[in-house]
């Protein structure tokens, strides 16, 4: 587990943010300028907070008030960077293999033996490996940076925007292949981002960022589907993340998911029957009715009850709803609400369109011991 | 002895050679490490340093020949201690002509491996740094393969300084035929006699040769290095 607390101020901003980050991976979110690269340079080492605590599991990696200040290369911590930030002068292969030269030196490394063969397999650079950076694509040496990383043996990845400067088709790609290094390695991951559509893929555990303060953190599905979070993650952009069970696929090109909520039908997903799924739905594709609405061509009618309306300055309020421990962001305008007389346990039914679930936005739920139990992920705030 | 060169002029042909080998070979560490620090480090009197450093480039040749001369010299504070210590003398020795040339080409190889350094990203060296490796580390695997052209060029550079040092050489170690008589010495030598300008010519084009053959090997090395390490396509991973 990741613990810190930071304080650290420069040219008119103040950094001053705390949180504890379990296993699996938690996501940094905010603006530019709310301070995620800052923290988490800090936490590579790579920064000298003027004041502030990070500890590692058992390993003070930095501490102001004992003077504790353990330099980057025996912090072992990876760091996959927006810039891949390959050696120029050196093979793909060599890049690779670059931190496993220094691997299990630092004080702190335990040595999972990550196999190269099996990195190499799992990011697809098989035929790329006597090839030097300046002859890769840009999808490509981020792969290898993500390679290098997680090869240097380390107890935490830290991730600074890796997809950012990529074009959409690379981000898809890399996408996945991060999925696959987080179920199949067990590093726990600090991912920075501003991407909400990146972190409700990937992320356990959700920390937000505004001005250099921690203004919420939580598991992914409470803090995605607080309506409190929506004016931080962008109204457009807010939506819960449900996960729901494959069940099968109906011969119209449908497929069947079991929610906790009830059955969904959505354009046929490409996974096998009994997985289990993530999908994150945005609250604007969401509609809700105070009786089950009829002659409709929406095919997805959940029955949830309210949980929170949130109104703002605007014209829109956001509603939570939820039904067990599944929980959906509706986004409708306040003279709705008011019509329907929206309020907290009141019975509605949630539609929504089976078409509106885009395809990056369902992913393999984390499984393994990658994903901690929820009460695990243990989120301090600020 | 050849037929066209004297034996005199072979002499200050290989001392010459040899003054520019060893000053440019045992300058190489200290410019590496100067240059590190200039282009990399923070510390106090970093300003001062650099003047220092620079200061052959500017004072007249004649006025560091003779600083050299007071502070190496039999009798100068460190010259004395060497010479009681180590027992090694400088003065009026070949081994004192390598400290001249060494020092007057000094300034011109720090800055060109400065220039090098500071062209490499510093941000590969923090990726470096959180793949494990120490600074030493950092630079040995990192660093130094990228400047490697830098330090080439840096090198030849001081080579051919070296070469044509004449003025710091001339008031340190004086202008003993067979013993401090370098190339420029002894042109200067020859253009002080009647009829020794045919001789200073013949200098002349040795001078003239062995510069342009050490700036086409280090253009050539720099090439191959350059190709070696990746930099002429795509240059550095942005």
């Amino acid at each position: 587990m990741l613990d810190l607390r930071v304080r650290h101020g420069f040219d008119g901003f103040t950094l001053d943010a705390g949180f504890a980050a379990a296993d699996g991976v938690t996501a940094l979110f905010g603006r530019s300028g709310s301070g995620k690269t800052t923290l988490v340079n800090a936490v590579a080492g790579l920064l000298r907070p003027q004041a502030g605590r990070i500890a590692l599991e058992d390993t003070v990696l930095f501490d102001s008030a004992r003077g504790i200040d353990r330099p980057p290369h025996r912090r072992c911590i990876g760091y996959v960077f927006q810039d891949a930030r390959l050696f120029p002068h050196m093979t793909v292969q060599q890049n690779l293999t670059y931190g496993r030269r220094f691997a299990g030196r630092g004080a702190v490394s335990q040595s999972r033996g990550v196999a190269l063969a099996r990195i190499v397999e799992l990011l697809g650079l098989g035929d790329r490996l006597h090839r030097l950076p300046a002859a890769l694509s840009g999808g490509e040496k981020q792969r290898v940076a993500l390679g290098r990383a997680i090869l240097s043996d380390p107890r935490l990845l830290l991730m600074d925007e890796p997809l950012a400067a990529l074009d959409e088709p690379r981000k898809a790609e890399i996408l996945t292949y991060l999925e696959r290094l987080r179920d199949e390695t067990r590093v726990p991951i600090l991912y920075v981002s501003h991407s909400v559509a990146e972190i409700a893929r990937l992320a356990t555990t959700v920390v937000l960022m505004d001005r250099g303060r921690v203004v919420m953190a939580g598991p992914a599905e409470q803090v995605l589907s607080d309506p409190d979070a929506a004016p931080a993650l962008g109204l457009r952009e807010a939506g819960a993340i449900i996960t729901a069970r494959l069940e099968g696929h109906d011969t119209d090109g449908l497929s069947r998911l079991r929610s906790p909520a009830g059955l969904l039908w959505l354009p046929r997903v490409d996974a096998a029957a009994g997985a289990l799924l993530r999908l994150r739905i945005l609250a604007q594709d969401v509609m809700l009715a105070t009786q089950a609405p009829v002659g409709i061509s929406a095919l997805n009618v959940l029955p949830m009850t309210v949980a929170s309306v949130r109104t703002g300055d605007g014209p829109g309020a956001l509603v939570q709803v939820q039904s067990g421990d599944m929980r959906l962001l509706a986004r409708v305008t306040n003279r709705s609400a008011r019509a329907l007389g929206l309020a907290p346990g009141q019975a509605v039914f949630a539609v929504l369109k089976a078409v509106s679930v885009a395809r990056g936005d369902i992913a393999g739920a984390l499984s393994g011991p990658a994903a901690p139990p929820p009460g695990q992920a243990d989120i301090l705030g600020s | 002895m050849s037929d066209w060169l004297s034996q005199a002029e072979w002499q200050a042909v290989v001392l010459s050679l040899r003054v520019a080998f060893w000053a440019a070979l045992l300058g190489l560490p200290p410019a590496l490490l100067v240059a590190h620090a200039l282009a990399r480090w923070r510390f106090p009197g970093k300003a001062l340093l650099n003047g220092v450093v620079h200061l052959p480039l500017i004072l007249p040749p004649v006025v560091t020949g003779y600083l050299l001369l007071i502070g190496f010299g039999r009798r100068g504070p460190i010259g004395a201690l060497l010479e009681d210590w180590f027992g090694i003398v400088l003065a009026f020795r070949w081994t004192g002509a390598v400290l001249a040339a060494g020092i007057m080409a000094f300034p011109l190889t720090v800055r060109a491996i400065r220039l090098a350094i500071e062209s490499v990203d510093p941000r590969l060296e923090q990726a470096a740094a959180t793949l494990g490796a120490n600074r030493v580390r950092v630079f040995a695997t990192v660093t130094l393969p990228l400047i490697l052209p830098g330090i080439l060029a840096g090198v030849v550079l001081g080579f051919a300084k070296a070469m044509g040092e004449f003025g710091a050489t001339i008031t340190f170690v004086s202008n003993i035929p067979g013993q401090t008589q370098t190339l420029p010495s002894a042109i200067y030598a020859f253009l002080q006699v009647p009829g020794g300008e045919a001789q200073a010519l013949r200098l002349v084009g040795v001078a003239v040769a062995v510069s342009m053959t050490a700036l086409l090997v280090s253009e050539w090395l720099a090439r191959r290095v350059a190709r070696r390490i990746g930099q002429d396509h795509g240059g550095r991973d942005a």
